[in-house]
């Protein structure tokens, strides 16, 4: 297990109390593994993401432990996390096209990042640099360029080999592909693929609202709602039998290529999600939930179906206790 | 029958970094837009299709070309003239979040569109009317008036800007990338609503780059590359037989839930070479295929040296940017797009460039 999540909550503070955006999620992580984190625009997919490498000064983590290769990650402690990013997390910032400063050329930005991480050997992770920006077809004058020369594609992929030049073990990605054209979010998303097939790095979580990215690159799938974890399993699973009726929800809205709305009309899901300052009780998907019955004002355990698939529903949970129970009696 | 028709539409934008020179925005684009129609405009980040719906919606001049909506050119209007052609040619944008005052509600949008299109019109009368558009979004009235723009999600924002181009009596309706910013689980409801309106007889110019979105909705699709047209037709033409190199590229490139890109391993030295080949390459080099995606976009990335090469071959013939500028007659026969020829009825496909 590279990565192992336990029981994390993270709040923002705000005048009327803390509002709870990560409540109680657990998941891992094992090496290689490169897990999609998908969910609605205030899910707290990006919050869950930001935890694990920097708790601005607006979050704090009420609880919940994180571990990355059996070693404590000391999340909650800022000057403690110093010496853990890049090295052993590392986090690709949403809007990652407008992270680079324009004051400063790239070539610049990267040696001050490694001189503030008191790199020793400077000159091998140069070069290594100047291997990795040729690997992906960047030339090596982009270093001397400032970011506005850079194409959006461009700055994007020059974000991410910054983030994972000193082999983290985590790489937090978040929508690294939202703001690119097709072709570049390909090249992105392949782009993740060759670091983690290279060993650069351990293993990602790759935060994005669009499921159809995920099938390409992801491993295994988390569905977030609402703060919450709705559904985690192998991407084919997600995909094609998923279980918790939001995911269900969720994949039926997704227009595919060659869909016509002559042929097929889509829908949406009806309603929006509950506000996080006073969620509901119970299920938070209750309300948009066209299965919800009277157990979902109780809240789901996030519970193994199968194995290696996560999903908190009562209704899962009680059509998966009919089968085994029949498959019992049929036993005895 | 209300047409907006754009006849060899052509914009040069005047770079402002270091190197200058003069970008060819739009290369000679003629298409036109019917009641009752959704054309897709698909390209990527460069390719002209939000200038476009700017030139439409009368926010950028064209360099040369006209568009003309109902055989008047709309270049000639100002004043009143002007005002009528925004009470039939509304847009909407990409972005919802920046395009209300936060510290305004949200349907003060609507105020605004009163004050200038309704003056006249009773409070009831508004009221009846604003319902009117908000029931044709699947809006709940109660749900958005009087709230402010943070209290409302992106779909909502989204869905009142499109009702408050129902307002007004609009007949075209540019919509450049209005769902990309917003959840899947409301993306969907915007699109139904594109075709909704198209059955009214609104016609519908539909700006995006995800091609999966833009055969949902259309019935012509116009592909743009470096500001023209290499493919266009009838949307299930095109997606079922793509013909041009371009437009297979950006086919495969679109992920698929239940179809996995082939991932294919990569070499430095590919990569490298791959460089090295780009930087003598002309303009005609960037038809060439590539086996990886990466090997793709860093091929993309050349256009903004295909650019300078264009400017270049500009300043070679007119001595120099500002000579260009000024010529709009001359620009034309320096910006020549790839002609078009036919492949099949109802689908042209350009030639190799």
């Amino acid at each position: 297990m590279s990565v192992n999540v336990q029981n994390l909550s993270v709040a923002y503070r705000s005048r009327r109390g803390d509002v709870t955006a990560v409540d109680n999620v657990s998941f891992s992580l094992t090496d290689g593994e490169i897990m999609g984190l998908a969910g609605e625009s205030g899910s707290g997919k990006s919050t869950l993401g930001n935890s694990l490498v920097y708790l601005d000064p607006r979050m704090k983590a009420t609880g919940g432990k994180v571990t990355v290769d059996g070693k404590d990650l000391p999340i909650a402690d800022n000057n403690a996390m110093r010496r853990k990013r890049m090295t052993e997390v590392s986090l690709v910032p949403q809007y990652a096209m407008s992270a680079l400063t324009p004051t400063r050329k790239i070539g610049r930005l990267i040696s001050d990042l490694l001189k503030s991480h008191h790199i020793k050997n400077r000159d091998e992770v140069l070069a290594e640099l100047n291997r990795r920006l040729a690997l992906i077809g960047l030339k090596e004058d982009v270093l001397s360029k400032y970011s506005f020369e850079l194409s959006g594609g461009m700055r994007q992929r020059v974000t991410i080999i910054m983030s994972s030049l000193l082999n983290p073990s985590l790489l937090v990605a978040d929508e690294v592909t939202s703001a690119l054209d097709v072709s570049t979010q390909r090249a992105v998303g392949e782009m993740l693929l060759e670091f983690r097939d290279r060993g650069y790095i351990k293993s990602a979580i790759a935060i994005t609202h669009d499921l159809s990215i995920l099938a390409q690159i992801a491993d295994s799938i988390a569905i977030m709602y609402a703060g919450r974890l709705a559904e985690r399993a192998p991407t084919s699973v997600i995909v094609d039998n998923p279980l918790h009726p939001y995911t269900q929800a969720l994949l039926a809205s997704l227009p595919e290529v060659g869909v016509r709305h002559e042929q097929v009309t889509l829908t949406g899901i009806p309603g929006r999600p509950p506000s996080l300052v006073n969620p509901p009780s119970g299920c938070r998907f209750r309300a948009r939930c066209p299965f919800a019955f009277d157990k979902c004002t109780q809240t789901p355990p996030f519970e193994e179906i199968k194995p290696g698939h996560m999903v908190a529903c009562w209704k899962v949970s009680q059509e998966q206790h009919t089968v085994t129970a029949g498959v019992g009696q049929e036993q005895a | 029958m209300t047409t907006l028709k754009l006849d060899q539409v052509s914009k040069l934008y005047r770079a402002t970094t270091r190197a200058g020179g003069l970008t060819p925005a739009l290369r000679k684009v003629s298409f036109d837009l019917n009641p009752g129609e959704v054309i897709s405009l698909i390209g990527e980040s460069g390719s002209g299709k939000t200038t476009i719906g700017k030139i439409l919606l009368r926010l950028v001049q064209p360099t040369s070309g006209t568009v003309t909506f109902d055989g008047k050119d709309i270049a000639s209007y100002s004043g009143r003239g002007l005002k009528e052609y925004y009470r039939h040619v509304q847009g909407v944008f990409q972005d919802p979040f920046s395009s209300y005052n936060p510290i305004y509600r949200a349907d003060r949008v609507y105020d605004l569109v009163r004050s200038s299109y309704f003056p006249h019109v009773s409070d009831q009368e508004w009221s009846a009317k604003v319902e009117q558009a908000l029931d044709a979004v699947a809006l709940n009235p109660g749900d958005v008036l009087g709230k402010y723009p943070h209290q409302l999600s992106g779909g909502q924002q989204q869905r009142l800007l499109i009702a408050r181009a129902l307002l007004l009596d609009v007949k075209v309706l540019i919509a450049d990338e209005i769902i990309s910013m917003l959840d899947a689980s409301t993306r969907v409801d915007v699109l139904n609503l594109l075709v909704k309106l198209k059955r009214q007889g609104m016609a519908v110019l539909f700006i995006t780059h995800d091609l999966s979105l833009g055969n949902y909705v259309s019935d012509r699709t116009i592909i743009l590359r470096h500001g023209a047209i290499v493919e266009t037709g009838a949307t299930e033409k095109i997606f079922g037989n793509p013909q041009h190199d371009y437009t297979k590229m950006l086919l495969t490139a679109v992920p698929e839930l239940h179809k996995k890109w082939h991932h294919a391993p990569l070499e430095p030295a590919v990569a490298a070479a791959n460089g090295a080949a780009a930087n003598g390459a002309a303009v005609g080099s960037l038809n060439g295929k590539s086996a990886t995606a990466l090997a793709e976009a860093s091929m993309l990335d050349e256009i903004t040296h295909a650019e300078q090469v264009v400017k270049r071959d500009l300043r070679a013939m007119f001595g120099g940017g500002r000579a260009v500028a000024s010529g709009k007659s001359q620009v034309a026969v320096a910006l020549e797009p790839p002609a078009l020829h036919e492949f099949e009825p109802d689908h042209l496909v350009a030639e190799p460039e």
